[in-house]
């Protein structure tokens, strides 16, 4: 039998022993909460965001423009339906309406895959669509005048751009992810702060137990941060650029230009 | 025959923003090899003229034949007419997530839809052409404008168009990168490109321009020889535009 811990650091280490796997549990869930509901945020962030900047001009046609119209609504909608309100309520509407009114049982950890997922897109909607915006209309003209169409033009030019440009973001919703996911505990998800409140419940422990979440948050949250900053680094691309010796006469191509305008006018 | 030679023709082309007309019913034609100086007062539609002729801005009304073909009857999908005819814009508007090899590559590739090697040849012509070859792995913000702008003409050059439209390419430039912008193309006129350019620069459109048009207020008042639009103009507006002009500079 051991003897019962006393000091702080005591009752930290034993609740460590005891339930350290419980901990390890939750935080995985956690983390995995964050990061696929900040994927799929971002998936849907971008296809929002992408069909609300598509132009429509005079050559549009007219039922075109009432179908977008239509689905801007929507979209619309979607966005201000949840950033307008709080996660842990979307969590019990979803969780227990989709129970009630469409009879689908869904597990909580489903739910709390969506609600992270859907609320995550709300925000990354805007943030895409500003990202898109922020880049200069001119580059999109010019890829027009090469022939580029909408779909090429955001591909090759605008996305790219705007990807980089919102990298900051995107680390900041998962970072809150990984903090806010802890509200999914009122649908009983055992993500970490779930795990965390059932582990206080034994001994009533809570202020050692939760200082113990407290770190595990902290450590995960600084990780992210710091990835995402090495990340984005790496997104700068080198700073400056190497000089080539371009000999035509070395090139398969090495011909001189000039004639070669002047035949394609000649014939 | 005469019908072969023209590339453009220009008919009765009218462009309102809002309630303002900016273009009032403007008609000219261009032929190949022809080098078109578009001169005038700033605000007077000179670019939008030129950006309805590659549809970057839809006519109100008229229509714009190309090799004696509407435009707009002919290519229900603009992407095969604007590839013929080039552009390069007075801020350069070059891609700045891609390398200047790339920005030379990505037209080709995506809207020709050439293999890369060949692709890659015809960027390196026409970035040796400009110049530029050495450069081909830096980006649009690591270079000058005058560069830039040299870049963006290989750009459009390298889909080989049969038109180039310029509009005001060396306007954003210090005055020291003027004339590199200039030489390049004093060269693909010399090499035979059809080009119409709206410019400022009145010493290139004297050496260069088969045909100067000069619009004022959204109509062509006057299109003519460099020789008579520099030295005998027969609209009063023209000879006022050019000593006001001369005044300035
Ligand atoms: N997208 C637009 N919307 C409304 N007005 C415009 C637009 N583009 C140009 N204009 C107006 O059309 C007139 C001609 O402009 P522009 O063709 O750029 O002249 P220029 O190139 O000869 O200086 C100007 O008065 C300008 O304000
Ligand atoms: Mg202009």
């Amino acid at each position: 039998m051991t003897t019962m811990p006393t000091t702080f650091f005591e009752w930290v280490f034993f609740l460590l022993q005891q339930y350290g796997g419980i901990f390890v549990k939750g935080a995985v869930v956690t983390l995995l909460l964050a990061l696929v509901g900040t994927f799929i945020g971002c998936l849907i962030g971008f296809v929002v965001g992408l069909i609300q900047t598509i132009p429509v001009g005079p050559n549009t046609g007219a039922g075109k423009r009432v179908f977008y119209k239509i689905v801007r609504w929507l979209l619309d909608a979607y966005v201000e339906l949840f950033r307008g309100t709080p996660m842990i309520v979307q969590a019990m509407v979803v969780y227990y309406g989709s129970m009630s009114v469409f009879d689908i049982d869904m597990s909580a950890m489903f739910a709390g895959f969506l609600v992270v997922s859907i609320n995550t897109g709300a925000y990354m909607a805007e943030t895409v669509r500003g990202g898109i915006n922020s880049i200069d209309p001119g580059q999109t003209e010019a890829a027009t005048a090469i022939g580029m169409n909408h779909y090429k033009t955001m591909r090759c030019v605008i996305l790219p751009q705007a990807l980089r440009n919102i990298m900051p973001q995107i680390g900041n919703n998962l970072i809150i992810n990984i903090k806010d996911t802890s509200v999914l505990n009122v649908i009983s998800v055992t993500e970490l702060y779930f795990s965390s409140k059932s582990a206080a419940g034994v001994y009533y422990k809570y202020f050692e137990v939760f200082f113990i979440t407290c770190v595990i948050y902290f450590v995960m949250t600084f990780t992210v941060s710091r990835i995402l900053r090495w990340i984005e680094g790496r997104m700068e691309g080198p700073r400056d650029y190497q000089l080539v010796t371009y000999d035509p006469m070395h090139d398969p191509c090495g011909h001189f230009p000039l004639p070669t305008i002047k035949k394609e006018q000649e014939k | 025959m005469e019908q072969d030679k023209r590339i453009l023709q220009i008919t009765n082309l009218r462009k309102n923003f809002g309630d303002r007309e900016i273009l009032k019913g403007i008609d000219f034609s261009v032929d190949k090899g022809d080098v078109v100086c578009i001169i005038g007062p700033s605000g007077s539609g000179k670019s939008t003229l030129i950006r309805c002729i590659n549809f970057l801005e839809t006519p109100t009304s008229g229509d714009i034949y190309f090799k004696g073909e509407n435009v707009l009857a002919k290519y229900n999908d603009l992407s095969l007419y604007r590839t013929k005819v080039g552009m390069v814009f007075q801020q350069f508007n070059l891609f700045s997530n891609m390398s200047v090899l790339e920005n030379c590559m990505v037209g080709q590739t995506r809207v020709l839809r050439k293999d890369k090697e060949s692709a890659r040849q015809t960027a390196m012509k026409y970035l040796y052409y400009v110049g530029m070859a050495d450069y081909i792995n830096a980006k649009p913000h690591q270079l000058s404008g005058g560069q830039k702008q040299r870049v963006a003409i290989a750009r459009a050059m390298a889909l080989e168009p049969e038109v180039l439209l310029l509009d005001e390419p060396t306007s954003a430039l210090d005055s020291e990168m003027v004339g590199e912008v200039l030489s390049v193309m004093r060269e693909l006129a010399e090499a035979g490109l059809t080009m119409i350019v709206v410019t400022h620069e009145m010493a290139f459109a004297r050496e260069a321009a088969s045909k100067v048009i000069f619009i004022d207020q959204g109509v062509i008042a006057e299109e003519a020889t460099p020789e008579v639009i520099f030295k005998n103009p027969a609209n009063p507006r023209t000879r006022e535009f050019l000593s006001r002009f001369n005044q300035n500079n």
